[in-house]
């Protein structure tokens, strides 16, 4: 055990300097997955990057981005009688308003939406609302989850559809072109389901994109590839994700995603509403959508003044910029939702801060 | 009368009832001939040419009985090791018990039992007590309350604020345990893991160090907030930094996992049977011998710059916060 630890010791300063030596020019990369932003904090990564490769927070957390209006949905199910929300646990603290699901007792946390199933069962005379949040990697789960509630005829159980998929998201930072990128560290999780050449698209940009791991070493192996793509002028997809991510991914999670779910414009926070950047469900399961089956009708709700959430999902602004930061905005008093989430940039910054000096 | 051994109002009247409560269930069990005076005040005499020093506690804990130990046994450890962390000999504890309307009778004697047997264990006394009772749905079963008086030496000073550069940092055993227990006692694990409560007083380790004067500045409990929360308020008291080294930490595999699947950071859980203790280098000797399980955490790299550092597995070093928000709530 302790010579491994020296040895991820020795290769992690050994990657330090190649990346400096590799660099000829400052670089910016966009970190695009939560998780990421998360493991690169917790193992201080930073701290061995030469000061000229800026290492800039993406959208890659999916409580972050969806939308206050869409989290209201679900708070107003959360107030009426004879109602359980099912959710993971990072949504409970958003706070929206003022008011946030935690306040309300009928709110259950699940660590897989399967769960939901079984509370249906539990509790035949409540109406079970799923929270279908997250990114790629999560629908294929929830969708089947969906399948099962459509098989076994369920008529308490329901989804309010929140889904989010990286590559509209992406297409927007570049759009509006305000961040100044040369390379992407591109989703683990997500390209797990979907397979890297789903990442492909970068090339019309141009962009270079490495698919990364989440240990220390992954992380700083990536950044080193990314930096000699940099320098080549090199764009396109680099796996180096290999012992978990194929070309084309999980083709049975693939199959069950477009069984249940056909594109949709969803709404994202700040970036505001992208075509084709979620998930509806198809007509034959529509009626398992918890916003047709109880009328639900999402309205605008404007961010918190002050809150720099939405810049900060874009690369346009770093947790730092943001004068709330670590002082009205903390853990235990959150005021957006980067603060709150497990994945969330202000709350990988808070807790694994680097030294002052 | 016989059947229904429940706490009743009538406890907690100040009658016959609560009397008879006291006498046969508490002070009999508690087995010394100061609080068996049942003196509404006992009379302590100190020892000539030695300070006091008194700290107070309360306990909240949930469940009340959890594998390791009962909010007794936490009771008396948690307050003799307050009175440790200055360097006191702990001397006599007072003992409040709040009761709720209904609480078994049965559950009361194993409590008072595990505070007997602390005690001992600790080598104090509960000397003076009170008892309370509170309608049903108005308590939580059992709320403690206590006060503890020890005695130092004149020249004995270990404080919080006196952690100096060049000294290491010492933890006397494995991290995060009483909290994972207590997340078993809640049935908040989804799979079966071997785990007790560290709780225990830490007096009879601590003796030979305070007899033998070995040079300690620190000695702290890492009780809620963990390891972190403690180091923190040290940085924060000796206006110092703290460097830890996390491949040194010593966490147990059931920790470790729990950890892993939960998403509990080690570091934040809280110990009620650990100490953290900042000595020079020379002093860890005669520590190993109080304290086998003894590991080099840390050590303390700056004065005058109040900052609590972690060295990451690989080798990068970030800073290590406050406990921000709470883990599990009512952990002692």
């Amino acid at each position: 055990m302790e010579t491994t630890k020296i040895n991820e010791k020795a290769r992690i300063e050994q990657l330090s300097e190649e990346i400096k030596r590799e660099m000829t020019r400052p670089v910016a990369v966009m970190e695009v997955c939560g998780s990421h932003t998360m493991a690169m904090a917790k193992h201080a990564i930073k701290s061995f990057l030469p000061p000229e490769l800026k290492v800039i927070s993406g959208p890659g957390c999916p409580v972050c981005v969806t939308s206050s209006s869409d989290i209201q949905l679900a708070i107003e199910l959360a107030r009426k009688e004879k109602f359980i929300i099912a959710t993971f646990g990072d949504m409970l603290k958003v706070p929206v308003e003022g008011d946030s699901l935690q306040n309300y007792s009928n709110v259950k946390i699940i660590y897989s939406p399967l769960e939901s199933i079984s509370l249906a069962k539990q509790y035949p005379d409540h109406q079970i609302v799923l929270i279908g949040i997250g990114f790629e990697t999560t629908a294929p789960l929830i969708a089947t989850t969906i399948f099962k509630a459509y098989e076994e005829k369920l008529d308490n159980f329901s989804v309010i559809p929140m889904h989010k998929l990286v590559p509209p998201a992406l297409d927007a930072i570049f759009e509006d072109g305000s961040v100044k990128i040369d390379a992407l560290l591109l989703p683990g999780h997500v390209s797990v389901i979907t397979g890297w050449k789903y990442f492909e698209f970068i090339k019309k940009y141009p962009m270079a994109g490495v698919i990364s791991g989440f240990d220390a070493i992954d992380l700083m192996e990536s950044l080193l590839i990314l930096v000699k793509m940099v320098q080549k002028g090199e764009s396109g997809v680099v796996n180096h994700y290999e012992r978990l991510v194929s070309a084309h991914g999980n083709l049975k999670a693939k199959e069950m995603i477009e069984e249940v779910y056909e594109f949709d414009t969803t709404s994202w926070r700040e970036i505001g509403d992208i075509p084709d950047s979620g998930f509806k469900l198809r007509a034959k399961y529509r009626h398992l959508d918890a916003r047709v089956r109880f009328k639900l009708a999402p309205h605008k709700i404007p961010s918190p003044p002050g809150c720099l959430c939405g810049s900060i999902l874009m690369g346009k602004a770093s947790p730092t910029d943001c004068k709330l930061f670590a002082k009205a905005c903390t853990p235990a008093n959150p005021i957006g939702p980067c603060m709150v989430s497990s994945e969330g940039t202000c709350a990988a910054y808070f807790k694994y801060q680097l030294p002052r000096n | 009368m016989q059947n229904s051994r429940k706490i009743v109002m009538n406890h907690g009247a100040g009658g016959r009832q609560m009397q008879d409560l006291i006498q046969k269930i508490i002070v009999k069990r508690l087995n010394n001939h100061l609080v068996s005076r049942m003196d509404d005040a006992t009379i302590l005499t100190p020892p000539t040419e030695k300070r006091l020093a008194m700290t107070t506690d309360s306990f909240v804990v949930s469940p009340l009985f959890f594998s390791g130990g009962d909010i007794g046994r936490l009771a008396v450890a948690g307050t003799v090791n307050d009175l440790l962390t200055c360097g006191a000999r702990p001397q006599a504890l007072s003992l409040a018990l709040i009761l709720e309307e209904g609480f078994a009778l049965s559950d009361l004697e194993r409590i008072i039992d595990s505070i007997a047997i602390a005690c001992n264990e600790a080598n104090v006394s509960v000397v003076t007590g009170d008892t309370k009772v509170v309608e049903k749905g108005k308590g939580d079963q059992l709320y403690i309350n206590t006060c503890g008086i020890g005695y130092l030496d004149t020249d004995t000073d270990i404080s919080s604020y006196n952690a100096k550069v060049g000294d290491k940092v010492y933890i006397t055993g494995a991290i995060g345990v009483h909290e994972v227990a207590l997340m078993k006692a809640r049935n908040l694990l989804p799979f079966e893991v071997d785990i007790e409560s560290d709780v225990a007083p830490l007096v009879r380790p601590m003796m030979p160090l305070l007899d033998e004067k070995v040079e300690i500045h620190v000695v702290k409990d890492p009780t809620r907030g963990g390891v972190a929360q403690a180091l923190y308020e040290i940085t924060s008291h000796s206006q110092c930094t703290i460097k830890l080294f996390e491949s040194m930490l010593p966490i147990t595999k059931s920790v470790r996992g729990v950890c892993e699947l939960a998403g509990f950071d080690p570091l934040y859980l809280s110990n009620e049977g650990k100490f953290v203790i900042i000595a020079p280098e020379k002093s860890f000797l005669p520590i190993s011998h109080s304290f086998p399980d003894a590991k080099l955490i840390g050590e303390v790299i700056h004065q005058n710059s109040p900052e609590l550092l972690l060295e990451t597995l690989s080798g990068g070093v970030r800073r290590v916060g406050q406990l921000e928000t709470m883990q599990l709530p009512r952990i002692c």
